[in-house]
């Protein structure tokens, strides 16, 4: 039977290890937003000597374009984007000490491995339920490429997002361990 | 010619600015009624877990005035004209991208439409897809469907051989989903269209989205590979969210066409479960 665990930001190595692929996770802190056109800009900026526009040492990242937040809000709806479009960056940001990645479906080779050696973990939230998620962000500011509307980078702070642990710093994954539990023949 | 209705395409925006709102905050009926069915056949407890946030979520949308899902969609817009209505007004295709540039901002939807290369936003998520058919009668049907990116990525056309046939398609289906896994958002719905040509075979492949889950197929041939497809699809385990489980599609639109007699064309369009699509007749 898997856990629910409460986490808050930054994590540590420790608090990464203590998670097991399909347990629960319910977030609390402040996390960043960040998608494929702001991945791009920061890994370049990074490889160009700059400072990214948050530090990762500790860091979560949510890959989420939210939609406008509507009069006396702080945020439209806010889901997770499929993760893979992010796998080219991944690498070179949990190598800088970023410890979570929230986003929705699978993960690609070297960004398992990055995990493993460095340390991070992968968190899904439930796709699509982009209002309902909307109601665990309690700020948000854009900090970073305003020019890129929805793509923007934000500080968000969170409190009891609920996500699951996809893939651990032991090997696990969820997705295919989900699967291989309820495959016909 | 006495017989023409004058139709201003000015009304054509304003309707599909309102069906841009409704659309983006209030989940099809078709689709909250598949939801509770799945509830009462998904065997994996995470799954109905993820099917009740899912329920959730469209009831919070609706009573909130949020979207459904953050992915507002490009918006893809079939306009059937009818052969005895004369448009007045304007541009069609221009008060199509209006009404969609209107709708967008009214409704605080997000604007996800940008340029291929240097990934601009054009910020008011125009321009979008038109479809228009010349059909008979004096109405102008509107059909909207937003589509959103993640599920549209897992798309395909191919080209199968005449030999391929029949086990060719349910092979070509199941191979999408299963390379689809998680990405889409399951629980999906699957558009495919057989035969006809390459590019009619797309647009098939997503007009089929405007019928309704739990909605039969007239042509024997095809409600039997949609019910046959369905449950291949539900079989893979992928489940709801991809965590695991029975529930990995909630409907399959199948639509058979003739086609080239060198030819086998299959186009299968991954829908995720905010399977959002309205209709207005004018």
């Amino acid at each position: 039977m898997s856990q629910i665990k409460r986490l808050s930001t930054p994590l540590s190595d420790a608090d990464v290890e203590g998670l097991r692929s399909g347990d629960r996770v319910l977030l609390s802190g402040t996390i960043y937003t960040g998608r494929d056109a702001a991945h791009k800009r920061i890994v370049a900026a990074m490889a160009a000597g700059q400072a990214p526009p948050f530090d990762p040492r500790g860091a979560v990242i949510f890959y989420v374009g939210p939609s406008p937040a509507p009069p006396g809000r702080v945020i439209g709806a806010a889901g997770p984007t499929t993760s893979y479009r992010m796998d080219a960056y991944a690498p070179t940001l949990i190598e800088a000490g970023l410890k979570a990645m929230i986003g929705k479906g699978g993960r690609g080779p070297a960004v398992k491995q990055a995990m493993q050696k460095h340390k991070a973990v992968y968190l899904a939230a439930i796709g699509g339920a982009g209002a309902l998620m909307a109601h665990c962000i309690k700020a948000a500011e854009v900090i970073a490429y305003d020019d890129l509307g929805p793509e923007a980078v934000r500080r968000l702070e969170v409190a009891e997002m609920p996500l699951f642990v996809v893939n651990d710093v032991y090997g696990g994954d969820l997705y295919e361990e989900g699967r291989a539990a309820y495959q016909k023949k | 010619m006495s017989d023409l209705r004058v139709i201003d395409v000015g009304q054509i925006s304003r309707e599909l600015a309102r069906l841009c709102g409704e659309a983006g905050l209030i989940l099809p009926d078709d689709v909250s009624r598949a939801f509770a069915s799945a509830m009462q056949s998904e065997p994996s407890p995470v799954g109905r877990e993820v099917l009740q946030v899912l329920i959730d979520n469209a009831r919070l949308a609706a009573e909130e005035r949020l979207p459904i899902c953050q992915d507002c969609g490009l918006a893809v817009v079939f306009v059937d004209v009818g052969q005895d209505v004369h448009l007045v007004g304007g541009d069609l295709a221009e008060a199509v991208n209006a009404g969609v540039r209107q709708g967008y901002q009214e409704h605080y939807l997000r604007k996800s439409v940008c340029h291929p290369f240097s990934r601009a936003n054009t910020g008011d998520n125009t321009p979008c897809v038109v479809h228009t058919r010349i059909v008979p009668g004096d109405k102008v049907r509107l059909s909207l469907l937003p589509k959103g990116g993640g599920s549209e990525n897992m798309s395909r056309v191919l080209l199968l051989t005449p030999a391929q046939g029949l086990e060719g398609v349910k092979k070509a289906v199941l191979e999408a989903v299963l390379h689809a896994g998680p990405n889409p958002c399951p629980p999906i719905i699957l558009g495919v269209a057989v035969g006809g040509t390459f590019d009619d075979a797309a647009v098939r492949a997503k007009r089929v989205f405007l019928r309704h889950l739990g909605s039969q197929n007239p042509d024997p041939e095809a409600a039997a590979l949609e019910a046959e497809l369905l449950a291949m699809v539900n079989d893979t385990g992928i489940g709801p969210a991809g965590l695991g489980g029975g529930t990995t599609c909630l409907g399959v639109f199948v639509d058979i066409a003739p086609c080239h007699i060198a030819s086998l064309p299959v186009a299968i369009n991954v829908q995720c479960h905010a399977a959002r699509h309205k209709e207005a007749v004018l």
